[in-house]
């Protein structure tokens, strides 16, 4: 696989001024993604994967939030440039998947005619040729009588059918990274499951970077190339798919990977939870802030935020936790 | 010993008018036993039935044909005051923790609703009961106070199982309880249910689109398409290898957390045909990899395989000898 770094996020904060005061969705994060990779991005609600991917190309800008760092893509600072030169980039080569696609489509045009639109949005083209290209498109994605369903209103259209459609969009531009925000969440298995399988054809067939954005541990484990476990707006751990979810280093990994109610392997008579609830609210402990909630925590865990680095693992796995003991000895220990 | 059945459903039948005259069967001819002490999965994609069927249950949706009998009575069209205490022998928990409770009321009032309505209970007593369901739900007597806006949506989901069980019914109808909820907060909820269902001896009926919340819960499993259950067996004989063509393809579907590379994946193709007008035969043969001449034209019924195992179909896949 290729290494080259396509957008590189450093220092990352999002906050958004609320009822409470200031909240930090995102409090720094240093993260980049290479070209033809998937990266995906898992957390619980309210970790800050969705307001890190969404300032990724400027979607949440706002009065109420205040944007810093920075979004290095194609040498040209996303989080500094302005509207215009952000509407350039978006669709065309970074393009935006939502999870709910009967929001995100507009109910009242063909969908054919909406890939069309955002081909000529950002090439010349003829309408004809844009238009045949849609229906091309929807073929690619595996809409079996792509021209019909190109005359086709949203609302006709089945859940998977939309989500198809949104990634035809996604693609109308052939663009070098697609970020997908909880993509087949809404999506029955046996339809999340053709739509993973398009994804995976889409890194390979057309190199296309992914940030898959997912709280579904099993779906990064299906597709994903490398895993930024987001935790209280930080990354708590990142890695290579099998690095974090195979040998986790960091707790809160560990525990979500616990949490998970599995169909394979042998049945388990009580699921190991994680105490409490996330971080939500706007006030933030000092230190490490999943210590709250840690089985393992000791005192020093709440004197300062962990940095992010390399303990165990391979060169490239990192995580966030001071606890000086090797995996085996946390496993063992609640 | 022999199981005792609690709840019996025979020939259910849901109707909905659809647009243009068209009648969807949501839930078609359905004949379903759910035995004393059981834990019943009762999983499908969206649009098969599963929630019209858990509703249709404890007629919180009314069926509009066949018979539900309760403790071997017939409770389909009982009325008035003996349904009402009936009633409080059968509660429902929903999915959506936020819509389902009434934000303008304290906590204390939701959870004490249900006593004081159907099992005549006076404040006192209704407040004695209530504090002692909040604490074993794990929200505390002290949230009793609060209103709902107060609570995340675990908190929220653990209000409306202590509403359910308010009335100590016998009988619980769990439509997707944790399908809203974080990984880390479905897996606390999920174990508070498991412990009920042990200590107050629930016989439930839970609804699932997640085979491993399900896997994890339930002691037998019923699948359902097209408003039909196709498939029921137990736990161990379902997650071992599917009888049935659609269990089979619904399973292998699932992503595994397993380091091993992808298994075989069944893939589906096509959509979920039009409820209003199922296919002819087999209701699953536009699907079905398997399907054969025969499966175009007669519906199969849902028939025995081997003990405790049946499946609606012409070709049942012969359960592998134990466990995967």
């Amino acid at each position: 696989m290729s290494s080259e770094v396509l957008l590189e996020i450093r220092g990352l904060t999002v906050e958004f001024d609320v009822p409470a005061g200031r909240l930090p969705a995102v409090a720094g994060v240093d993260l980049s993604l290479r070209s033809g990779e998937i990266l995906a991005l898992v957390g619980e609600s309210g970790s800050g994967k969705s307001a890190l991917s969404m300032s990724l190309v400027g979607l949440n800008r706002g009065p109420r939030a205040h944007i810093g760092g920075e979004v290095v893509f194609g040498g040209r600072d996303l989080v500094a440039a302005d509207e215009n030169e952000l509407r350039s980039v978006r669709g065309k080569d970074i393009a935006v998947v939502f999870q709910d696609a009967l929001a995100a489509l507009n109910p009242t045009q063909r969908v054919g005619d909406q890939v069309a639109e955002m081909i000529r949005t950002h090439r010349k083209v003829p309408k004809r040729q844009a238009r045949d290209r849609a229906v091309e498109l929807l073929g690619e994605v595996g809409i079996a009588n792509p021209a019909q369903a190109a005359r086709a209103y949203p609302h006709q259209l089945s859940g998977g059918m939309r989500q198809r459609v949104m990634i035809a969009i996604g693609l109308a531009n052939d663009p070098a990274v697609l970020i997908a925000d909880e993509p087949t969440t809404a999506l029955d298995v046996t339809i999340q499951s053709q739509v993973l399988r398009l994804l995976k054809r889409l890194q390979a067939d057309h190199g296309t970077a992914i940030v898959l954005i997912t709280h579904d541990l099993g779906v990064v484990a299906e597709v994903a190339d490398r895993v930024a476990v987001m935790y209280a707006g930080r990354i708590v751990e990142s890695g290579t798919r099998d690095e974090v979810l195979f040998h986790p280093q960091h707790p809160y990994t560990m525990g979500l990977l616990s949490s998970v109610p599995r169909v394979d392997g042998p049945p388990v008579a009580r699921l190991p939870a994680i105490a409490g609830s996330p971080l939500t609210g706007v006030a933030r402990p000092p230190g490490c802030a999943f210590a709250p909630r840690c089985a393992f925590a000791h005192p020093t865990c709440g004197d300062a935020i962990p940095p992010l680095t390399q303990r165990y693992g391979g060169p490239a796995h990192l995580d966030r936790c001071v606890l000086d003991r090797s995996r085996e000895a946390l496993e063992v220990t609640p | 010993m022999k199981p005792t059945p609690l709840i019996e459903l025979e020939r259910l039948r849901v109707e909905f008018g659809g647009s243009a005259g068209r009648r969807v069967r949501a839930v078609r001819d359905v004949d379903l036993t759910i035995y004393e002490g059981e834990t019943l999965g009762l999983v499908g994609e969206s649009g098969c039935g599963k929630s019209t069927l858990g509703r249709a249950t404890v007629r919180v949706t009314e069926p509009t044909g066949g018979t539900i009998r309760y403790r071997g009575a017939d409770i389909t069209t009982m009325r008035g005051t003996l349904f009402r205490s009936t009633r409080a022998d059968l509660q429902m928990v929903f999915q959506d923790p936020f819509g389902s409770l009434n934000p303008r009321r304290k906590i204390a009032d939701i959870v004490a609703e249900p006593l004081l309505r159907a099992r005549g209970f006076s404040a006192a007593a209704a407040r004695e009961v209530v504090d002692e369901l909040l604490d074993q739900v794990g929200l505390g007597r002290e949230a009793g106070a609060r209103r709902p806006h107060e609570f995340s949506g675990g908190q929220r989901q653990r209000i409306g199982i202590a509403r359910a069980l308010a009335p100590s019914p016998k009988f619980v109808v769990a439509d997707e309880p944790v399908s809203a909820l974080d990984v880390s907060i479905q897996a606390q909820v999920i174990n508070l249910l498991a412990d009920l269902i042990r200590d107050r001896g629930l016989t439930m009926l839970f609804i699932s689109h997640d085979l491993g919340v399900v896997r994890h819960i339930a002691d037998r499993i019923a699948v359902m398409y097209l408003g039909q259950i196709i498939e029921i067996a137990s736990r161990d004989d379902f997650f071992a290898g599917p009888a049935h063509p659609y269990g089979e393809a619904l399973l292998s579907s699932v992503p595994t957390l397993s380091a091993a590379p992808a298994r075989e994946r069944i893939e589906l193709t096509g959509e979920l045909p039009d409820p209003a007008d199922p296919p002819a035969g087999c209701t699953f043969h536009t699907r079905c990899r398997y399907a054969v001449e025969r499966c175009h034209t007669e519906a199969p019924s849902l028939r025995t395989v081997a003990e405790g195992r049946q499946v609606r179909c012409h070709l049942p896949l012969i359960p592998r000898e134990g466990p995967a």
